[in-house]
């Protein structure tokens, strides 16, 4: 290498043959076959799925019965679908009276599309809260009937997906600014508003969901006025509620203690004052960090609300087991299993999304 | 005072800071400091980092607290009343040496938020003020950008810029260069130049000797939590009394 021609012309990369670099083939090399572990490892995952997908393709379509009049008829191998076909109301809706499914098909209906317009974040603001207020004492309408010529129906019989979405939709809604509270009291100079705070969060986590409902279901009852009796659908809702705030609070708390101190200083030298310096400064920015763990936490408490079902509330999974023990249609747990869980999941995938959607639009112009 | 300009132009006592001591935990970080600023006046404090210069502007709009002492601003006291504290901040604004703008929020709105929300100003006319002054800091087409899209000689108009648009009595500068790039200070200086020459009664925490020679009214020195010298800035720089300002204008004058 000592004696290097520098006159020489320094040798010019070799045209090779242009290698593939777009369509499915370069992908695939690209991909799954670029060196020997991941080649091994792409074909152990081609084995597996070998072995697993077709057997499921065939028991949910190819074996299936679509069709049936009752379960014996079913009994094939492959899925019952018929069970669906026969059972799916009673899994929506539960033991609302038939003939009036109308109401929790609104209801569900109503839900969906305010949480789609809130998605908007262009209508964030004064009139989506009263749209909310009003979605919700429309839900109450609907459910409990005795007006407009609707007839009442208690709430022992709210079942199913309607349930399911007023427990969590409100839960969330209601939890949401408690916890926002909680989060601030935790961190305020006052030490009793502090001492509340955490003494509330501290309480309610370390006790169990499952025991919270059944406080509120039993013990609270008890602890009442003789003759003062509160819904249990209500009891159970309010319990659902102080679970779910104590956890907001501390991922809120999370995003709170990440602003950094000049944000306060800033929004303080500008005379902002302590509930405009929350409100517009510290919140939006610590909200919008903690958005991951605060759409984990409603999924995983939208999925949670089936816990009531140990109270004796049908939720979705409440009905769907409840629709198992009819004598007809005996033994198509996997039916009824897929089909509320295509139903959570329909709900937790678009949660996600919406999350990741909402991170992007945040981050935007934002990054340094 | 031996400059007569500046004699007439100043007018009034505006901040006055009598007997102030402060300490952090054991650490005795303000020592009896006594300062008066007039109304136009423009003060630069410089020291040694640790020395206490920042607590000390930083007091003046209670961003920190002082123990013992009085602090009068505007004719307000400050004490742990939040009805005062509040009265002064809206006639002190502060540019901070990390900028401390609002990421997210645009650059006007930025601006226009205090405005609005604690001056009560319609959106409208906040925004006409707020465009005025990015002209000023000669950036008016950042308007709708996000300060993470901005240098940091951007951010830091904008941050003067934001003060502004309260507009406050009197503006306070720590460190405002401190953390820029070499090249992007001197737009940053030119702004504050500019805003003195019109007459804002300024108090800057500043090692930038030449903007100091070139705004300062009175220069103050500070060590050790103490005010060690004052004067106008002809006889501190030619003419240092202490041996801890000559020994601190040799380091910083040196390169």
């Amino acid at each position: 290498m000592a004696d290097i021609d520098v006159t020489q012309e320094l040798p010019l990369p070799v045209e090779r043959p242009r290698p593939v670099t777009s369509g499915p083939l370069a992908w695939l090399r690209a991909n799954l076959f670029n060196n020997i572990p991941n080649t091994i490892l792409t074909l152990i995952a081609l084995y597996l799925l070998a072995v697993t997908i077709p057997p499921v393709i065939r028991w949910a379509l190819v074996d299936a019965i679509w069709h049936a009049d009752s379960g014996r008829a079913c009994h094939t191998g492959g899925a019952c679908w018929a069970f669906i076909a026969e059972k799916g109301r009673f899994i929506l809706f539960g033991r609302f009276p038939y003939e009036e499914h109308w109401r929790p098909l609104s209801v569900v209906v109503i839900f969906i599309a305010v949480i789609l317009a809130s998605c908007d974040r262009r209508l964030w603001g004064r009139w989506l809260a009263l749209l909310w207020l009003a979605g919700i004492a429309a839900v109450g309408v609907l459910m409990r009937g005795g007006i407009l010529g609707m007839s009442y129906v208690e709430p022992e019989l709210w079942n199913g997906l309607p349930l399911t979405l007023i427990l969590s939709v409100v839960g969330m809604i209601f939890a949401f600014p408690l916890a926002i509270v909680l989060a601030l009291g935790r961190r305020s100079e006052l030490p009793a508003v502090r001492a509340i705070c955490v003494g509330y969060i501290e309480l309610i986590r370390g006790v169990p969901a499952i025991t919270l409902l059944f406080m509120a279901s039993v013990m609270l009852p008890l602890l009442l006025p003789t003759g003062m009796t509160i819904d249990k659908l209500l009891r159970a809702q309010v319990a659902i509620i102080m679970f779910a705030a104590a956890y907001l609070a501390e991922i809120i708390r999370g995003g709170l203690q990440a602003i950094p101190r000049g944000q306060y200083e800033a929004a303080d030298s500008l005379g902002l004052g302590y509930w405009r310096r929350t409100r517009l400064i510290v919140l939006p920015q610590a909200l919008a960090m903690v958005i991951p763990p605060l759409v984990n936490n409603f999924i995983s408490s939208f999925k949670n609300t089936s816990l009531v079902s140990i109270i004796s509330l049908f939720d979705l999974l409440g009905a769907a087991n409840a629709a198992l023990t009819d004598a007809n249609w005996q033994g198509f747990y996997m039916e009824a299993y897929v089909f509320t869980a295509a139903i959570y999941f329909t709900f937790c995938f678009f949660m996600s999304r919406y999350s990741q959607m909402l991170e992007r639009e945040f981050n935007r112009g934002r990054q340094r | 005072m031996t400059d007569t300009a500046a004699e007439t132009r100043v007018g009034e006592p505006i901040i006055e800071l009598h007997h102030v001591d402060k300490w952090f935990g054991e650490f005795h970080v303000l020592r009896d400091i006594n300062l008066e600023v007039k109304k136009g006046e423009r003060v630069v404090v410089c020291g040694p980092s640790g020395s206490g210069k920042s607590t000390m502007i930083r007091c003046i709009n209670r961003l920190e607290e002082h123990q013992q002492g009085q602090i009068i601003v505007a004719g307000i006291e400050l004490t742990s009343d939040l009805k005062n504290i509040e009265a002064i901040r809206r006639e002190v604004g502060m540019v901070f040496q990390q900028f401390n703008l609002f990421p997210h929020l645009t650059v006007l709105q930025n601006l226009t938020l205090a405005p609005i929300w604690v001056r009560k100003l319609p959106r409208k006319e906040a925004e006409e003020t707020a465009r005025l002054y990015l002209e000023r800091v000669r950036i008016p087409e950042q308007a709708d950008k996000y300060p993470g899209q901005l240098s940091g000689g951007q951010q830091q108009r904008v941050a003067i810029a934001r003060s502004l648009c309260m507009k406050p009595e009197i503006m306070l500068f720590d460190e405002p260069t401190s953390a820029l790039d070499p090249e992007m200070i001197k737009e940053v200086l030119d702004v504050m130049i500019e805003l003195a020459r019109e007459g804002m009664t300024m108090v800057c925490v500043t090692h930038e000797m030449g903007f100091a020679r070139t705004v300062a009214d009175t220069m103050v020195f500070m060590d050790r939590g103490e005010i060690v010298e004052r004067g106008p800035p002809q006889e501190f720089f030619a003419n240092p009394k202490s041996d801890r300002t000559k020994l601190f204008l040799s380091q910083i004058l040196a390169h």
